[in-house]
């Protein structure tokens, strides 16, 4: 392990015993993953601040405590908690996490971080890393967004060890960090009509595909023409959740793949997988535990919802109101809610009866609200963990059938947006 | 029988071998109050961790790894030591981080898939886990 004469002193603990600890833990991540180096990082974003019992609450008041010093602007993923809807998750009820994430919040903020608390924080241009920019990112869907579709370099980091990061400003250089780790091993060659690929619901598709066979590789799409930054947002959560990317080539959309030979280095790819009609068709069918019936709730933002999903909600909505047996909840960041406001959509959809919900995610509301039955989805994400985390029945489809169903009370599928 | 490995944790701890016959994620799958492993579809549901030197193939690693494996430390339920195939760097995190908070120390050693003793052996064993020689697990 090479260290400079700065991190020696770091590790010495010539800069205090919170320098000292990240230094350790950065050192330790480095030998365990066969890294000689380590290579400075220009920005953090860290799921540290999401509480997960007195251990995090414990090395945050450490940090503190000790003067820790944030080397790089340290953006916050989403929280166990939403600060401005508090009954969703009542301190009587859950009174251990509800006030432990509420110091973890205070803690964060005084460290130095930028309070974004979004999973989606790459949704505000302000701050946004990119192309070649050596990161830090934790939560899985950013960690494949920062590295797929911005082109700045990150592996998947966990708690301690995001916030070490940023404290002392290096990760260990192996991995996505290097340009061999960012070459795609593993392709998926699309065979669908012009029609099959306009279909909304195939972005979550094709990311489950991905992580089912890409595992932890690096895999490259091929024939996908158009993506927009919702798709690639769709397709980075759902690869994470079916396996553990965290980066993915859409050759002649994202910036590292103009031609199929950037993404691979030239190499033959180790596996390739042909996507078909059929395999769509079988994928969507095992995200939805029921198709037909009463929708009890529509959950919405799984990834955090971006302005143009919000735009698509109003679209679809025109004067109607969701129905009264149903639960609607959107979640989204407070940057992207201010442009909302800012469009004047935020009263249309509180008269239309969406309950929206900054700073955390949507799965851990049913439970904290009570709500059982069947719940509506247009994210795969969502999907594929909430009937083992919430024991619910979930319908998965777009974001114009999740609409419609919320206005009629009942599963709609094979609404086209604008139809 | 002696193995040797490589030291991911240094530290020195004797208990029980508790081998487990697939990979287990901390998170979800270890009850940190109790030490008990919960993961329903875990071979070894129900058996404590708990003063036990847990040898364990693969990873299942997660980011709430390090909170869940801290806290059972914490409460004096975590396992005396860590022997395992892969570095699991969040396994790694939550020792030292532990160890620096809380003084409980819980070596983790590297050793080969091949050495792994067999799920179900539960001798008295020994893990020396020195920072620059080489560690040694003895039971």
């Amino acid at each position: 392990m090479k260290l400079t004469g700065a991190e020696e002193h770091w590790l010495a603990g010539d800069d205090g015993r919170a320098q000292q600890l990240a230094m350790q833990l950065i050192v330790a991540a480095a030998e365990a993953s066969g890294a000689t180096a380590l290579v400075p990082i220009e920005f953090a974003h860290i799921n540290s601040c999401h509480y997960s019992g007195k251990l995090s609450l414990d090395f945050a008041e450490f940090l503190l405590a000790e003067g820790a010093q944030l080397s790089v602007p340290t953006h916050t993923n989403a929280s166990l908690i939403a600060r401005s809807s508090p009954a969703l998750r009542p301190a009587a009820s859950f009174p251990e996490e509800v006030s432990g994430a509420e110091r973890l919040m205070e803690i964060y903020r005084q460290l130095g971080c930028t309070p974004m608390w979004s999973c989606a924080p790459y949704q505000q241009a302000e701050g946004r890393p990119g192309l070649g920019q050596q990161i830090v990112g934790s939560e899985s869907n950013a960690v494949g967004f920062f590295n797929s579709v911005l082109g700045a370099r990150t592996n998947k980091y966990g708690d301690l060890l995001d916030i070490s990061a940023a404290i002392v400003g290096r990760v260990p250089l192996v991995g996505l960090h290097t340009d061999e780790g960012r070459l795609a091993t593993h392709l998926l060659e699309l065979r669908l009509s012009d029609e099959e690929l306009k279909d909304p619901r195939l972005p979550h598709v094709l990311g489950l595909i991905l992580g089912r066979q890409a595992g932890a590789a690096v895999p490259a799409i091929v024939g996908l023409r158009e993506a927009g930054e919702d798709d690639l947002k769709a397709i980075a959560a759902a690869a994470a959740t079916a396996g553990a990317v965290e980066m993915f080539h859409v050759v002649g959309v994202t910036p590292e793949a103009p031609t199929l030979s950037d993404a691979t280095g030239g190499r033959a790819p180790r596996r390739t997988t042909v996507v078909d009609a059929a395999l769509v068709r079988s994928t969507l069918g095992g995200l939805s535990t029921v198709t037909t019936g009463p929708v009890n709730a529509v959950c919405l933002g799984t990834p955090h919802f971006s302005v143009a999903e919000f735009g698509e909600v109003i679209a679809v909505l025109g004067e109607a109101t969701v129905h009264p047996s149903v639960t609607a909840i959107v979640t989204t960041s407070r940057s992207v809610w201010a442009e909302v406001q800012l469009r004047g959509w935020d009263s249309t959809l509180e008269a239309a009866g969406f309950a929206v919900v900054l700073d955390t995610c949507t799965y851990y509301l049913p439970r904290a609200t009570g709500v059982t039955g069947t719940v509506m989805t247009n994210s795969a994400k969502w999907a594929y963990y909430a009937p083992g985390i919430l024991e619910v029945d979930v319908v998965f489809s777009s974001l114009t059938d999740c609409v419609a169903s919320a206005i009629a009370g009942e599963v709609r599928l094979g609404r086209r947006a604008g139809a | 029988m002696k193995i040797d490995g490589r030291t991911l944790h240094a530290g020195q701890a004797t208990g029980r071998l508790l081998v487990l016959s697939e990979p287990l994620s901390f998170w979800g799958g270890l009850d940190p109050k109790t030490g008990l492993i919960i993961d329903r579809s875990h071979p070894e549901v129900g058996q404590t961790m708990t003063g036990r030197i847990v040898a364990m193939p693969g990873s299942r690693g997660s980011s709430g790894t390090p909170g869940v494996l801290g806290e059972a430390l914490r409460l004096g339920v975590g396992p005396a030591a860590l022997v395992v195939t892969k570095a699991d760097v969040n396994l790694i995190a939550g020792v030292i981080v532990a160890e620096a908070l809380y003084g409980v120390t819980c070596p983790i050693v590297q050793v080969g898939a091949d050495e792994m003793p067999s799920p179900g052996t539960t001798d008295l064993c020994e893990v020396d886990a020195a920072h620059d020689d080489g560690p040694t697990a003895d039971d």
